[in-house]
């Protein structure tokens, strides 16, 4: 928002958190959405490909910024410096979603922090990985944004009661990572990566890591993050985490259709780790099954007909997601975690997303974003 | 002056020896170790500052842990024990000629050498050709394996602190998975007399009773232990303690013990109803 004004262009890849598509709804910026890459046999999407950047930019070349996630939910992480270097040729702005990247700045190892690749905003939310209160983040500026504005933005969307509760955990917290967290993280990751060693060595399962890498839309993997395929034990990843927080007491982050996340912190000891590893090995013993039937991919292509914010704002009606096919959306459809929108206002409802939320349901994955908490109807524009 | 070990058997009970010298005391990675020398009891090791064994009753904990699932099946070859530091297990299971091999999984170094050092009594046969001792964590251990052991026995401490992972869900399904067809797991049980073990007891009851088929309790009397009355737990994937229970073979092996006897096997499996009633809520 400091940065697009009402009908100003943003280059961002479709797996953007739908925090990112709610400021366009509040500013009226209009989204030049790029398809990330899907991994085909995992089913997650991946980083930018910097030659797609390179065309969107070329494509719309009065766009004010590029948006990045750095990394993204499952740890991937795109051609920043590159990126960066190619937003400021052309007098864009680069913006990165740091909200799993915290990590980046204090630790050894790991894919480089946005801000020290150049960019001129990231938003770090130091809740996530690095112990401050739930709430509370910080937005990092460089030295070619106007802070004040920025300020000025920021006081129309929050209270001018901060939390004096909410800045001083992050201010020790920033203090805990100055002064202890390259030692964190190196933990973190030796145990990271010793459950997927072990992951791998047992079989069945697929600890994802490093070995992705691949310099374009994988450029660089952030081995904190504990990703588990489970789709080739015929497993849907929703199913593996409720029976982990079910029955072995064990809750993780999130499951997706394919795949499992646990992230893994300063928190966690050996005892965690092997209790983890334990109860995947019980959870295949006890319900592996051959995988047909279930769903291979996750990325449908947006059809994007209306902005955000027009549609949000538009005259709609609430049917039935049968007859919702072939309309255009009024609202947002999540999967949560990892709230990537699966529809966003302004975009056209196809039989294949109309299939794709169903099965999630039967899944039991949570939705949310529709006005019907039950997602039994949707708002289409009439 | 006189010297006092205590233990807290609940906020509101203690239990106290006069101690005639301390032998031991430092820190390990994972806890604290004491060993005493004691009028009463002879010598006695604490985890913790909790009683794990003493000369003088340490026999009735493990020939029951051992003889029960041994008097089962006595033509057992591979056992796995986890915990069992202090060696008293892997004495008792060395008596039988016919075992094989013992994998023994303690997860502490220091309480091995701690026990060779000044608890020969129990520690007196690690060395036996037969044991390989491996230090490492027994959750991480039986995850690796496949049947291949006859009997587990998991001789652990309390279900918090080092131990905890020993009694999950999770491990008691691994060990499942690490026994052969005519496989046993025993595992120290804890007690249901004071309100504060009871549920756990319930919780690793029912947690032992979703991975085996045959899940039984049995006790023995441990005046150390709190409130004396200990459980142990039998669970198999279809030996029954007493349907299949081998007396007299077990007699032909000619084993001198000071508990357990064969009418005593048959009868430590009759519980009193205050713990049959727990048990049952576990179910």
């Amino acid at each position: 928002m400091s940065v697009c004004k009402a009908g100003d262009k943003i280059i961002m890849p479709r797996n953007v958190h739908r925090s990112a598509i709610n400021a366009l709804v509040v500013c009226g910026a209009v989204p030049v959405y790029l398809n990330p890459g899907i991994d085909k046999r995992l089913g997650i999407p991946l980083g930018m490909l910097y030659e797609d950047v390179e065309a969107a930019v070329l494509a719309n070349p009065d766009a004010k910024a590029i948006l990045v996630n750095n990394p993204t939910y499952y740890g991937i992480c795109s051609d920043i410096v590159r990126l960066t270097k190619l937003a400021h040729e052309h007098n864009m702005f680069l913006l990165a979603d740091e909200a799993h990247g915290t990590h980046f700045y204090f630790g050894e190892d790991l894919p480089v922090g946005a801000m020290r690749a150049g960019a001129d905003f990231a938003a770090v939310s130091l809740h996530k990985t690095g112990g401050s209160l739930t709430q509370s983040s910080l937005l990092l500026c460089s030295e070619r944004v106007n802070a004040n504005y920025v300020r000025q933005v920021i006081n129309l969307t929050q209270t001018t009661s901060g939390s004096y509760l909410l800045m001083s955990s992050l201010d020790l917290a920033r203090r805990n990572l100055i002064r202890n967290g390259k030692e964190m993280f190196r933990k973190t990751i030796e145990y990271a990566d010793y459950a997927r060693e072990e992951i791998n060595r047992a079989g069945g399962y697929y600890a994802f890591g490093r070995e992705l890498i691949n310099g374009r839309d994988i450029f660089a993997f952030d081995t904190t993050k504990l990703s588990v395929h489970t789709r080739e034990m015929g497993l849907a990843g929703i199913e593996v985490y409720d029976i982990l927080r079910d029955d072995y007491e064990i809750q993780i982050e999130f499951g997706d259709i394919g795949n499992i996340l646990a992230i893994v912190s300063a928190g966690d000891r050996a005892l965690e780790i092997e209790r983890f590893l334990s109860a995947l090995s019980e959870i295949k013993r006890l319900y592996a099954k051959s995988p047909v039937g279930l769903f291979d991919h996750e990325y449908i292509n947006p059809q994007v007909e209306r902005t955000p914010q027009e549609a949000f704002y538009a005259v709609k009606k609430s049917v039935s997601i049968a007859e919702s096919v072939g309309g255009i959306c009024g609202e947002f459809v999540m999967c949560y975690p990892p709230g990537i929108p699966i529809l966003a206002p302004g975009e056209r409802i196809t039989a294949e997303i109309a299939d794709y939320i169903a099965y999630c349901k039967e899944k039991g994955c949570f939705m949310t974003g529709t006005e019907d908490m039950n997602l039994e109807n949707i708002n289409i524009l009439t | 002056m006189e010297l006092w070990f205590t233990e807290n058997h609940t906020d509101d009970v203690r239990f106290s020896i006069k101690v005639k010298q301390q032998l031991y005391s430092k820190k390990s990675y994972y806890q604290q170790i004491d060993v005493f020398d004691s009028y009463e009891f002879g010598r006695f090791l604490s985890l913790d500052g909790f009683l794990m064994l003493t000369e003088k009753d340490e026999f009735i904990y493990h020939e029951m842990m051992v003889h029960v699932p041994m008097a089962v099946n006595p033509a057992v070859k591979n056992v796995l024990v986890i915990g069992a530091g202090d060696g008293g297990t892997i004495r008792e299971l060395t008596r039988y000629p016919d075992i094989e091999h013992i994998d023994m999984v303690e997860i502490d170094e220091q309480v091995i050498a701690v026990c060779r050092e000044f608890l020969p009594q129990t520690a007196c046969r690690l060395d036996d050709a037969r044991v390989t001792i491996h230090i490492e964590d027994g959750l991480k251990f039986v995850r690796k394996h496949e049947h291949a052991y006859d009997l587990i026995l998991v001789d652990s401490t309390d279900p918090f602190g080092p131990g905890e992972g020993l009694f999950t869900k999770e491990f008691y399904g691994n060990c499942f998975q690490a026994l052969t067809d005519n496989g046993m797991l025993v595992n120290q049980h804890e007690s249901t007399y004071y309100q504060s073990y009871v549920d756990m007891v319930k919780r690793t009851h029912s947690r032992i009773g979703s991975a085996f088929p045959v899940t039984m309790v049995y006790q023995a009397h441990i005046p150390t232990y709190p409130s004396g009355h200990w459980l142990f737990g039998f669970a198999s994937k279809n030996l029954h303690p007493i349907y299949d229970f081998m007396p007299e073979k077990w007699e032909a092996l000619g084993l001198s013990t000071r508990y357990y006897n064969t009418e005593l096997h048959r009868g430590c499996f009759a519980l009193p109803n205050y713990v049959r009633d727990v048990l049952a809520q576990a179910d």
